[in-house]
């Protein structure tokens, strides 16, 4: 059994780590612009009324659509371009796990407050 | 033993679909671990089987995520932040105007519900992701270090912002609920 593993080990072919990166950092860039969306939203009333694409829901709506919207384009563009590379993770993962960790406290209100 | 309509929608939202993402998260973080672990014990449980798994349960879990915003941001949210009429005395069909109306609650909406309600979209974005690499990695994840360690991160760090969510509807759904609309009977009463 043992051998078996190691037979199908030898045989992997390492697949490229951009498809990888692609989606790492479009989910950073995508949780960020949910946070800038919301401030933006908070400080100007016009961009509030852009954001009203379901009116129930106010703008919260159109912030996160956007949003959506963003994170998937910059994960298509990306993969696109990174698909067949090998691309250095580990500044990716700096770079997605700031943003990440900016989101998280941009969209706190008394942080976001202070813009 | 009733319940309205909105009232369950509330409890799909929050028990269904959120609290079993929180729950499932622990899991995840526990089978990524056992599955990458160094540790020769842990080895027997990596298989082309359980690289599976680990894709179709990170897929399920984004199915969850992205269940718990939508129907919390479209269905629940519309019903929380409805405009009480002009002088309307008893807001309790208005949770948001009833919690601005008091001192003491008016924070579980500025602070709690503020930032619950743009914090919770970073989960589903952070587990799809999750669920990608999984499944286009599969086995071969084996040899991506770095990829792994930002799996642990997202993953991690979804646990942390569906926390805040869950933490937040709890406490506001507890100060000023989301009820109304039809009556449903869930069971029926003994005759007095």
């Amino acid at each position: 059994m043992s051998t078996q593993v190691a037979v199908t080990q030898e045989h992997t072919t390492v697949v490229t780590n951009g498809s990888g990166a692609a989606a790492i950092l479009s989910a950073g860039i995508g949780s960020f612009a949910i946070a800038i969306f919301s401030i933006a939203a908070d400080k100007s009333a016009v961009v509030k009324d852009l954001f009203v694409f379901y009116k129930p829901t106010g703008a919260l709506s159109g912030e996160t659509t956007v949003a959506i919207l963003l994170w998937l384009a910059a994960w298509t563009i990306l993969n696109w371009r990174w698909r067949k590379r090998n691309v250095s993770l580990p500044r990716v993962n700096v770079i997605a796990l700031v943003l990440l960790g900016l989101s998280l406290l941009l969209t706190f209100p008394p942080i976001g407050d202070l813009f | 033993m009733e319940i309205t309509t909105r009232s369950l929608w509330t409890l799909v939202h929050g028990m269904g679909f959120g609290a079993l993402y929180l729950l499932a998260c622990s899991g995840a973080l526990a089978l990524l671990y056992l599955r990458f672990s160094t540790d020769a014990q842990t080895q027997t449980h990596a298989s082309p089987v359980s690289d599976r798994f680990l894709g179709i349960y990170l897929t399920a879990m984004a199915a969850l995520a992205w269940l718990t915003v939508l129907s919390g941001t479209y269905i629940i949210y519309p019903w929380y932040r409805a405009t009480a009429p002009a002088g309307t005395a008893n807001l309790a069909a208005y949770p948001r105007a009833l919690l601005l109306s008091h001192p003491a609650t008016k924070q579980w909406h500025l602070i709690g519900m503020e930032w619950k309600e743009h914090v919770a979209w970073l989960v589903p974005i952070a587990i799809t992701m999750a669920a990608f690499i999984a499944i286009k990695y599969a086995r071969d994840l084996r040899n991506h270090p770095q990829l792994r360690n930002a799996l642990y991160g997202f993953v991690i760090t979804s646990l942390f912002a569906a926390g805040i969510a869950g933490f937040f509807g709890a406490m506001i759904d507890k100060n000023a609920p989301v009820d109304g609309g039809q009556t449903v009977r869930l069971l029926q009463g003994e005759k007095e």
